[in-house]
């Protein structure tokens, strides 16, 4: 089998401190196959911006990646010098931001931004680069592109401004894009808009995306797997219908509580009482534990790495207990042994 | 564009309505000019002729308004103390302070900016550190000292300092860096203009003046590009630029360099002003022959036609260049063209 296009192997991103090391991304693992759209979800704090920033290479410093490997087509990129990476940046992995009125340089004609895109990754003539700037425009859906390829970001509104920038992304086809909440900072009612045509031009094109969010909308209706993160790390990871129709770890459980419509920002888990705890004071063993209502003896004491279950991969200790194959099996069965252990206890205690 | 312009320009010359209002009331407040023109044995009948021929006697409102048409034709009246028109005073002394002032300018700008530019990519590094240091040194450190202290290197210890062998090869007599400390050295005429520029001595002598004059705006200037850069490089547009692979020097100069001009610009203008306004102290320093020089001469004379003239004048170029700087955004930033409607595609 073909490697998958993008391996990210236990990776670590790190801020070295004068009170230490905070490890804000704690050895995660994932793939996102050719054309695959990989939904990521999680609190805020989670790790999900720095996880693609490490991927396209743009890690601010003093953040770093601690330890793990990114491959890309089966070759590593996360050692890369600087001049090698950006090569591969907007050629092979674009990325998007999430606020598009401030993504785009005010003091240059958008067309003048694309060609220059264009133009640092092929060797287009300016003429070229140009048509195709008009072309790309028209793909994103701008009104009257060759008018309007000269105008300045601030002649754009909101929601054209963030197809221009969709459009920066994919000029160059690249393989992969990483879009990190590319529309949180929209209007609610172009929201949907956005992701359609991000979901159908990366479809066209079979580019594969990374898909940041933390509307659960999105994701249910865009992406072909999702992974949850919690704490810097991944919770659960598996194809989208079965993490949320059926989800496995009991943090996925509580986000799933209600998956409000498309353009309704999910950013409150309210339904999990408590909040994500701070870089500085994750706890030992599981790092869901304070909040978790299946916490049981060895969630405080070892971490859980996610494992197999179904289709799924789960970090849960619920999953080890019975090799459980659904979620209320997983808890009954890890309280048919808490039965069991209290009855010992008592009869240890009758003793 | 027209309209901003001529906006521009009817407020201009407001101020310099204004300024000219300024440099007339000096005529009315300080001493009787009549008095600064005359000998002690002029009787009071000349006196009062030579009042008269002034149009002294004239109410106040039609006095001024003389005074402005006469200024508006470049007539400033004549110096009391050299009893010659003070435009010509004016225009010779013109040249001298010009060239002096848009050297100094160019030294701030061309040495302050990439300097700027590069504290602010090397934030940590060695150089960067130094170049910031020595910047606190040269902003605490007075004009005129620096002026003294390039003379006392460059001019007095040089000259006495004996020739040194440079590993044995040859002789290296440190008289050839020596500069000269006061004048402008050789000038070349040209009509109604004189230059220091062309001749390799004019060039010497200008070298230690505009140091002095700049070095102030020099550091004033790469701080600022620096914490403008700073700001810029976190913008989101920048991280997008690096987002889409554009190479570094694109990324440096063309996307966060630009964005840095406006206040850039905005500053310059401004010090391009204090600086043909402050050659005043690098003047009297350097002995250079300039309006300054002669600014203060009239203070001590009480010369009151040339120190008004040379007000206006200091005001006027103020209002120039902030006209050019006005139109410098426009070119810069397509943000404050007018068309920022969605029709046309040019702006
Ligand atoms: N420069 C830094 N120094 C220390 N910690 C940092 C730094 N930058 C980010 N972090 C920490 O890294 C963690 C993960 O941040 P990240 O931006 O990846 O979160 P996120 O999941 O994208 O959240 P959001 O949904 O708010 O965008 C956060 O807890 C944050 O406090
Ligand atoms: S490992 Fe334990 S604490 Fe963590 S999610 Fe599973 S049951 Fe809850
Ligand atoms: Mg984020």
């Amino acid at each position: 089998m073909a490697d998958p296009l993008l391996q990210v192997r236990n990776l670590v991103v790190e801020f070295p401190t004068r009170r230490g090391t905070l490890t804000a991304v704690d050895n995660i693992s994932f793939d996102i196959a050719e054309g695959e759209v990989l939904g990521v979800v999680g609190e805020s704090g989670a790790g999900k911006s720095l996880t693609g920033a490490a991927i396209i290479g743009l890690l601010e410093p003093p953040g770093q990646v601690g330890a793990g490997e990114i491959l890309l087509e089966g070759r590593r990129i996360d050692n890369l010098p600087y001049e090698q990476m950006r090569r591969i940046r907007g050629k092979q992995i674009g990325a998007i931001f999430q606020d598009p009125l401030t993504s785009l340089n005010p003091l240059y004609s958008v067309g003048r931004q694309l060609t220059e895109t264009i133009m640092t990754h092929t060797d287009m003539t300016p003429t070229k680069a140009r048509e195709r700037a008009i072309e790309l425009l028209t793909e994103v859906g701008i009104p009257a592109p060759a008018r309007r390829v000269d105008q300045y970001p601030h002649q754009f509104s909101g929601g054209m401004r963030q197809r221009v920038v969709i459009a920066l992304a994919l000029a160059v086809n690249p393989r992969l894009v990483v879009a990190d909440e590319p529309t949180t900072a929209l209007d609610v009612s172009i929201q949907a808009q956005i992701i359609a045509l991000l979901k159908k031009l990366c479809r066209d094109h079979g580019t594969a995306v990374m898909l940041v969010t933390h509307d659960m909308g999105v994701i249910a209706e865009t992406a072909d797997r999702v992974a949850v993160m919690y704490a810097g790390r991944i919770a659960e990871i598996g194809p989208v219908r079965e993490v949320i129709k059926n989800a496995k770890h009991p943090y996925t459980h509580g986000l799933m509580g209600s998956i409000p419509a498309v353009g309704h920002d999910a950013e409150r888990l309210e339904q999990i009482p408590g909040s994500m705890p701070r870089l500085t004071d994750i706890p030992q063993g599981c790092a869901f534990n304070p909040r978790c209502p299946q916490a049981h003896g060895r969630c405080f004491r070892d971490r859980p790495e996610p494992l197999p279950v179904e289709d799924s991969r789960v970090a849960c200790w619920l999953y080890d207990e019975a090799n459980a194959l659904s979620y209320e099996d997983a808890k009954r069965a890890v309280a048919a042994k808490e039965q069991v252990s209290e009855a010992q206890l008592e009869e240890q205690a009758n003793v | 564009m027209v309209a901003f312009i001529i906006r521009r320009l009817i407020q201009s010359l407001f101020v310099m309505f204004f300024v000219a209002l300024v440099s007339f009331s000096m005529f009315q407040f300080i001493g009787d000019p009549v008095n600064q023109m005359v000998g002690v044995e002029t009787s009071l009948k000349e006196r009062a002729e030579l009042r008269e021929r002034l149009g002294l006697n004239d109410p106040i409102p039609v006095q001024f308004f003389n005074y402005i048409t006469d200024a508006v034709q470049g007539d400033f009246g004549i110096s009391y103390q050299q009893k010659r028109p003070v435009s010509q005073m004016l225009v010779e002394r013109l040249p001298a302070t010009l060239e002096l002032s848009l050297i100094s300018a160019l030294f701030s700008l061309l040495v302050g900016i990439p300097m700027g530019v590069y504290t602010g990519l090397n934030r940590n590094g060695f150089l960067a550190k130094c170049f910031l240091t020595i910047s606190l040194i040269g902003i605490s450190l007075p004009t005129f000292l620096i002026g003294i202290l390039l003379i006392f290197f460059f001019s007095v210890t040089l000259a006495n300092l004996q020739p040194i062998s440079i590993f044995g090869l040859f002789m290296l007599d440190p008289k050839i860096f020596q500069l000269p400390s006061f004048g402008r050295g050789t000038v070349v005429d040209l009509g109604w203009w004189t230059t220091g520029l062309l001749t390799v001595d004019g060039l010497k002598a200008l070298i230690m003046p505009s140091i002095t004059l700049g070095l102030f705006q020099l550091t004033l200037i790469m701080r600022l590009v620096r914490s403008e850069m700073l700001e810029v490089l976190r913008t989101d547009y920048i991280k997008f630029a690096r987002a889409r692979g554009l190479r570094n020097r694109a990324v440096n100069f063309g996307h966060a360099l630009k964005n840095t001009m406006v206040p850039v610009i905005t500053i310059t203008g401004l010090q391009v002003g204090s600086i043909i306004a402050f050659a005043i102290i690098t003047e009297t320093v350097f002995q250079w022959p300039g309006m300054g020089q002669m600014f203060l001469q009239a203070v001590t004379n009480v010369d009151i036609p040339i120190m008004a003239a040379y007000l206006m004048l200091i005001a006027f170029f103020f209002v120039v260049i902030n006209l050019i700087v006005d139109m410098l955004y426009y070119v810069v930033d397509p943000r404050l063209r007018i068309d920022t409607g969605k029709g046309s595609g040019h702006g």
